[in-house]
C-alpha cells in the first residue's frame, strides 16, 4: 500500500524575496529522484503539503504551472514556526513534498469560455499557474478572453512583478494590476481597491464566462456582491478555501467545512455549493 | 440544603424580573443520577430548570472569565473564593456579579456511590443528610457524609466569601479536619516510592485537559501546552509529557487554587489530581500563611514581594 | 454460520492455546474500572465486564503513532528524508469486544480507506485484527445502540459473537478470520441449542431503554440546523476538553507533529479534537471555530448530519453511551440528536 504521508525528497532551487516586506518568498523546489516529478503530475489549482523535516507540514498552494517541467514552485508567507523556519533556508537544503493534493480549477469545464480571475495579496500563487497554464501555446486556443484583476496593498506587495510587466504587455490576456495606494510616482496601473476594479473592469456576465476568486475573506467579501450585480451565476463563480490542514488527504478530520474537506473535495469549490454549506471558513 | 432550591428561584426571577442581571448561571437536572448541567437563564419563565442539591460539585466561577455581561451566579463557598481570585487577577469586574451565596455542607462525589452498587443506579434522591439509592428491585441508603468529595470532607471554608444575598443560614465550619494528610504520607515517601507513586497515578492520563477546562483558574488565552514557538510540552502519551502537563499547570496555580475539587471530579478516568495542587496549597499556607481567595483586599503571595518571605533557598 | 458451544470450564485453556498463535487482548480489571490490554502468559479476560471505560479504538489507532523516523545530521546520506517505521503486523485477537465497538471500526474505515487515498498504519492494523466479540445480555441504562444503527446482538465488524448462556459461550462463527480463531484456541464441539441466540437477543434489545430519533436528520437542510436557535444553550455547559471525542470509538481526529531529540526525530500522530480550540487555528490568527459554540456545534453536526449526508448510511455514532457518562457537565448527546431531528425552523422556537 502506497504511504500517502510519505513526502517526495526535494532540494531547494532557488529562493526569491516577492515583496518589500520580505514575508513572501517563493521557493523552487527540485526533486532529488526524477522519477518523482512523473508522479506528482498537477493541474492548476491544486496545493502540496511542504514537508521541512523535524518542524512539521504546511499546505501551500502550487505557483507554478504544470506546463513549467523540471521544478515546481511554492510562495509561502511568513506566519508561524514552519513557514519561519522555511524562510531561514538556503539552496541546497533538503525537504519534502506530498502531494498533489486537494481539486484544481475546473479546467475541463472553462475550455472553450472566457476566464475573469480575481485576485487579492498572496494568494495569486495559484492564479499565477491558471495564467501561465492558459498562455501556454499548447493551452491558449482552448480559452477565449482572460481578464485579470490582481490587486495588492501596494505596488512593493504584488507577486512576481516581472511576469506582471510581461503579461501586461501581450495582446492575448487584459491585465488590470491595482493597488490600494501607490506610494510610487511612475506608477501606471490602477489605483482602488480590487472589488471596484471588478466593477469596472471585469467582462459581462454570461453562459460563456468563468469567474475564479482567490483572495483574503475581506476581499471575497467585498468583490461577491459586486459580481452578483454583474449577474455573474454563482455555479460560474469559483472560488479556493484555504483551512488550517495536517494530513492534506481527508483523514485527520480538521479542515472540513460541512461535509467537505477543504483538503481533499476542495479547496476549489463554486459558489453555488458554498452557500449549500456552513460559513465556517 | 433542601430550602435552597426555592431560594435560588425566588432570586433569579426576582433578579431577572427587576433586569437587574442579564443572565442567571446556575445548575439545571442532568440526565444521569447524581448529575447536573451547568445553564445560563436570561427570561424569568425558565428559571423553573434551576436546580440545587449535592450534585453541584462543578464550579461555576469557571463560566464567568471575560464575560461582558451583569450575571447573577450561584456560589458555594469555594466557588466565591475562585470569584474574589477573578476579580483580583482583573477577569471580571465585582459591579458584573450579583453573587447568590450557598453555604454548603459538601458535594457527593458520585464515583464513590457507584463504586459501591455499580452501573446500575436508576435514581438517587436526597433527604436530608441521607441518600437514598434506587435499584433495579430494590432501594439502599447512604449517610451523604460517607460519599462526600475529599475535598469537600476536609473543607474548612464553607460559607461563601463574598456575596450579595445568601440563600441559607451560615454553616459552622469544620474545625477537626486535616487538609493535609495525602500531601504529608507522599511527603514520608522515600525517592522511590515517590516517584512509583507518581507514575502509577498519571499512569491513565490521556491529556483530554479536563482537569485543566473545568478549572476556573485556567483561563489562560493559550495554554502553554498549545504554544508551538517554543513548543514546551509535548502532545504526545510519553510519560516525560504528561508530567510536565500536571506538574506545570499546578505550579500555575500554586497560590490561586481553592481545592474546589472541579478538576478531580472532571476528569474522565478518575486521577486523583488534587495531588500536585493540595501540596502547592499547603507550601502557600506554611510559607506565606496565605490561603487564597478570601479576601478581595490582599494580593497573592506570588504577585507581591515581602520584606519577611522565606528565601532559605538563597544560598 | 457455524455456532459451536465452549463450555466455560474450557474456556480459560481456550484462550491460553490461542496465545500461541496471537496476541490476544481482553479486557482486565484496573482499579474500578476496565480496559483493553495485551494479556500476560496466564492472565484471562474478564468476561463479567459491561464495558470499557474507554473505547477499544486505541487498539488500531493508536493515541500517540509514530510514523517516520529522521536524522537532521547533516553528515548522513539520508539526512531530512523521512524514513518509515516498522509495525508489527503479527496476528492479534480481541476477545471479549462488544458489538458496539466492533461496528465502531467499520464507521471509521469509511474515513481511513476512501477511494483515493488509504491509510497504511490504521488499515495494517485493522486488518491484523480477529474480533471476537461478546454480546450484551445486560445493556446499560446508557446505551442506545438499537437506534444508533448497531444492537447488543449486531454482527457487523465482528469475526466471532459469543453469547453467554450462563454455564456456557455460544460461538457464532462469522467468517474466516473467526474460523481460525476458534480452530487456534482449539474449540470445536458444535452446539444443538443455538436457536437460544435469538430469544437472547430479542431480550436484551428490549431491554435498552434509551433511544435516540435520526430518521429526518437526513432530510434537514445542513446550514437550517447549523443555525438553529438552541446551541447556545446547548454548548454553555461544554468546557471543551476532549473527554467525549477520547472516549468515543467513532472519533478519530488525529494530530501530525515532529519531535525531535538532538539530531534525529520522529513524525507521529495524536489523537486530536475537535473540541480543542487550536484545532482550526490558523498561521495568521484567524479561527474559523474560534468560539466554544462553534465547536460544540461542529461535534454534534459533524457525527449526526455531515456523516450522513457524506456516506448515507446512518450517524457516526454506535450509542455506546462514554461520552454520556464520562462528560464532566452532562451534555447528552441523546438530548441533542433529539434537538436537531426535531428542529423544525417553521415552528415556534422556545429556549429549551
Amino acid at each position: 500500500m502506497q504511504n500517502p504521508y510519505l513526502p517526495y525528497p526535494v532540494r531547494i532551487d532557488e529562493i526569491i524575496t516577492e515583496t518589500e516586506d520580505k514575508n513572501l518568498k517563493t521557493f523552487k523546489f527540485v526533486f532529488l529522484d526524477p522519477e518523482d516529478e512523473g508522479k506528482f503530475a498537477y493541474k492548476a489549482g491544486q496545493f502540496a503539503e511542504l514537508s521541512v523535516t523535524g518542524k512539521g507540514e504546511i499546505p501551500i498552494g502550487i505557483a507554478s504551472s504544470p506546463t513549467e517541467k523540471g521544478f515546481v514552485k511554492f510562495t509561502v508567507n511568513k506566519v508561524g514556526l514552519v513557514s519561519t523556519y522555511l524562510h531561514a533556508m538556503k539552496v541546497g537544503d533538503i525537504m519534502g513534498l506530498r502531494g498533489p493534493l486537494g481539486n484544481s480549477y475546473p479546467w475541463d469545464i472553462m475550455e472553450g469560455k472566457n476566464v475573469v480571475i480575481i485576485g487579492g495579496g498572496f494568494a495569486f500563487t495559484t492564479l499565477r499557474s491558471s495564467i501561465v497554464y492558459m498562455l501556454d501555446p499548447a493551452n491558449r486556443s482552448k480559452f477565449k478572453d482572460i481578464n485579470v484583476i490582481y490587486g495588492a496593498r501596494s505596488p512593493g506587495m504584488l507577486l512576481y512583478r516581472d511576469e506582471l510587466a510581461t503579461w501586461e504587455r501581450r495582446d492575448d490576456i487584459h491585465m488590470h494590476i491595482t493597488v490600494d495606494a501607490a506610494n510610487d510616482p511612475g506608477w501606471k496601473y490602477n489605483v482602488g481597491f480590487v472589488p471596484t476594479i471588478t466593477e469596472q473592469k471585469a467582462p459581462e456576465a454570461g453562459d460563456d464566462t468563468y469567474a475564479i476568486i482567490c483572495g483574503p475573506p475581506i476581499m471575497i467579501k467585498f468583490t461577491q456582491p459586486v459580481l452578483d450585480k454583474m449577474g455573474y451565476a454563482h455555479d460560474h463563480i469559483i472560488m479556493s478555501l484555504e483551512n488550517r490542514m495536517k494530513c492534506g488527504i481527508g483523514m485527520c478530520g480538521r479542515c472540513n467545512v460541512g461535509k467537505e474537506f477543504v483538503c481533499k473535495d476542495g479547496p476549489v469549490f463554486t459558489l453555488a455549493q458554498l452557500t449549500t454549506m456552513p460559513k465556517e471558513y | 440544603m433542601s430550602g435552597y432550591q426555592d431560594k435560588i428561584k425566588e432570586a433569579a426571577t426576582r433578579l431577572l424580573k427587576e433586569g437587574s442581571v442579564d443572565m442567571v448561571i446556575g445548575f439545571r437536572k442532568g440526565t444521569l443520577p447524581m448529575m447536573n448541567e451547568p445553564c445560563f437563564i436570561r427570561r424569568p419563565e425558565d428559571v423553573h430548570q434551576l436546580v440545587w442539591d449535592s450534585n453541584c460539585g462543578i464550579n461555576l466561577a469557571n463560566y464567568l472569565t471575560d464575560r461582558k455581561e451583569k450575571i447573577a451566579v450561584v456560589a458555594k463557598g469555594c466557588d466565591s473564593r475562585n470569584i474574589v481570585t477573578h476579580i483580583i487577577e482583573n477577569k471580571i469586574k465585582r459591579e458584573k456579579l450579583h453573587i447568590i451565596g450557598v453555604p454548603c455542607q459538601g458535594m457527593v462525589d458520585k464515583r464513590k456511590v457507584t463504586s459501591l452498587f455499580g452501573d446500575g443506579i436508576q435514581d438517587v434522591t436526597e433527604d436530608g443528610d441521607t441518600l437514598k439509592i434506587k435499584l433495579p428491585g430494590s432501594e439502599k441508603s447512604l449517610k451523604k457524609a460517607d460519599v462526600l468529595q475529599e475535598n469537600c470532607a476536609t473543607c474548612i471554608h464553607r460559607n461563601p466569601v463574598l456575596f450579595d444575598e445568601l440563600v441559607g443560614e451560615l454553616v459552622k465550619e469544620q474545625t477537626d479536619v486535616d487538609r493535609y494528610a495525602d500531601v504529608n504520607r507522599v511527603e514520608a515517601m522515600s525517592h522511590q516510592e515517590k516517584w512509583r507513586y507518581f507514575e502509577d497515578l498519571l499512569a491513565p492520563c490521556i491529556r483530554c485537559y479536563a482537569c485543566r477546562n473545568a478549572c476556573p483558574l485556567c483561563y489562560c488565552p493559550t495554554c502553554f501546552v498549545d504554544e508551538s514557538r517554543p513548543q514546551w510540552v509535548g502532545k504526545s502519551q510519553d510519560p516525560i509529557d504528561i508530567r510536565t502537563f500536571h506538574f506545570l499547570r499546578a505550579y500555575h496555580c500554586a497560590g490561586r487554587c481553592t481545592d474546589c475539587g472541579a478538576c478531580e471530579r472532571a476528569c474522565p478516568v478518575g486521577i486523583k489530581v488534587r495531588q500536585f495542587t493540595s501540596k502547592l496549597n499547603k507550601d502557600a499556607l506554611e510559607m506565606f500563611g496565605w490561603e487564597a481567595g478570601m479576601t478581595l483586599d490582599e494580593r497573592p503571595p506570588l504577585d507581591t514581594y515581602k520584606p519577611n518571605d522565606p528565601n532559605d533557598f538563597i544560598k | 454460520m457455524k455456532v459451536l458451544t465452549i463450555d466455560k470450564k474450557e474456556w480459560a485453556a481456550g484462550i491460553k492455546k490461542a496465545k500461541s498463535s496471537y496476541q490476544v487482548f481482553g479486557p482486565v480489571k484496573e482499579k474500578e474500572w476496565h480496559c483493553f490490554k495485551a494479556l500476560g502468559k496466564d492472565e484471562q479476560p474478564d468476561m463479567t465486564y459491561a464495558n470499557t471505560r474507554l473505547s477499544p479504538k486505541f487498539l488500531v489507532q493508536p493515541q500517540t503513532e509514530p510514523m517516520f523516523t529522521y536524522t537532521l545530521d547533516e553528515s548522513r546520506p539520508d539526512h531530512h528524508i523521512l524514513k518509515e517505521v516498522e509495525k508489527d503486523a503479527g496476528p492479534k485477537a480481541v476477545i471479549g469486544i462488544r458489538p458496539c465497538d466492533a461496528a465502531a471500526f467499520l464507521l471509521v474505515k469509511r474515513n481511513f480507506d476512501a477511494p483515493q487515498y488509504q491509510d497504511p498504519y490504521w488499515l495494517k492494523a485493522y486488518s491484523a485484527m480477529t474480533f471476537v466479540g461478546f454480546a450484551c445480555n445486560d445493556p446499560c441504562s446508557t446505551c442506545f445502540c438499537t437506534s444508533a444503527g448497531c444492537g447488543p446482538f449486531h454482527e457487523a465488524g465482528l469475526d466471532v459473537l459469543l453469547v453467554d448462556t450462563g454455564d456456557r459461550f455460544l460461538a457464532k462463527n462469522l467468517t474466516d478470520k473467526g474460523k481460525a480463531f476458534l480452530a487456534a484456541a482449539g474449540w470445536k464441539a458444535q452446539a444443538d441449542d443455538a436457536g437460544k441466540i435469538d430469544a437472547l437477543k430479542q431480550a436484551a434489545e428490549s431491554r435498552i431503554g434509551s433511544r435516540v430519533s435520526t430518521d429526518k436528520l437526513k432530510a434537514k437542510e445542513t446550514t437550517q440546523i447549523y443555525d438553529a436557535p438552541f446551541w447556545e444553550d446547548t454548548a454553555f455547559s461544554c468546557i471543551n476538553c476532549g473527554t467525549c471525542t477520547y472516549s468515543c470509538p467513532t472519533c478519530w481526529c488525529f494530530d501530525i507533529q515532529d519531535e525531535n531529540r538532538g539530531n534525529s526525530g520522529v513524525r507521529l500522530r495524536n489523537w486530536d479534537s475537535c473540541m480543542f480550540p487550536l484545532f482550526t487555528m490558523h498561521g495568521t490568527g484567524h479561527n474559523p471555530r474560534g468560539a466554544k459554540m462553534q465547536r460544540v456545534r461542529q461535534r454534534f453536526m459533524h457525527k449526526l448530519k455531515y456523516y450522513v449526508d457524506k456516506y448515507d448510511n446512518g450517524i457516526q455514532c454506535v450509542g455506546c453511551g462514554r461520552c454520556i457518562r464520562l462528560c464532566p457537565v452532562n451534555i447528552d448527546i441523546r438530548k441533542v440528536c433529539n434537538q436537531m431531528n426535531d428542529y423544525d425552523p417553521a415552528a415556534c422556537v422556545c429556549p429549551a
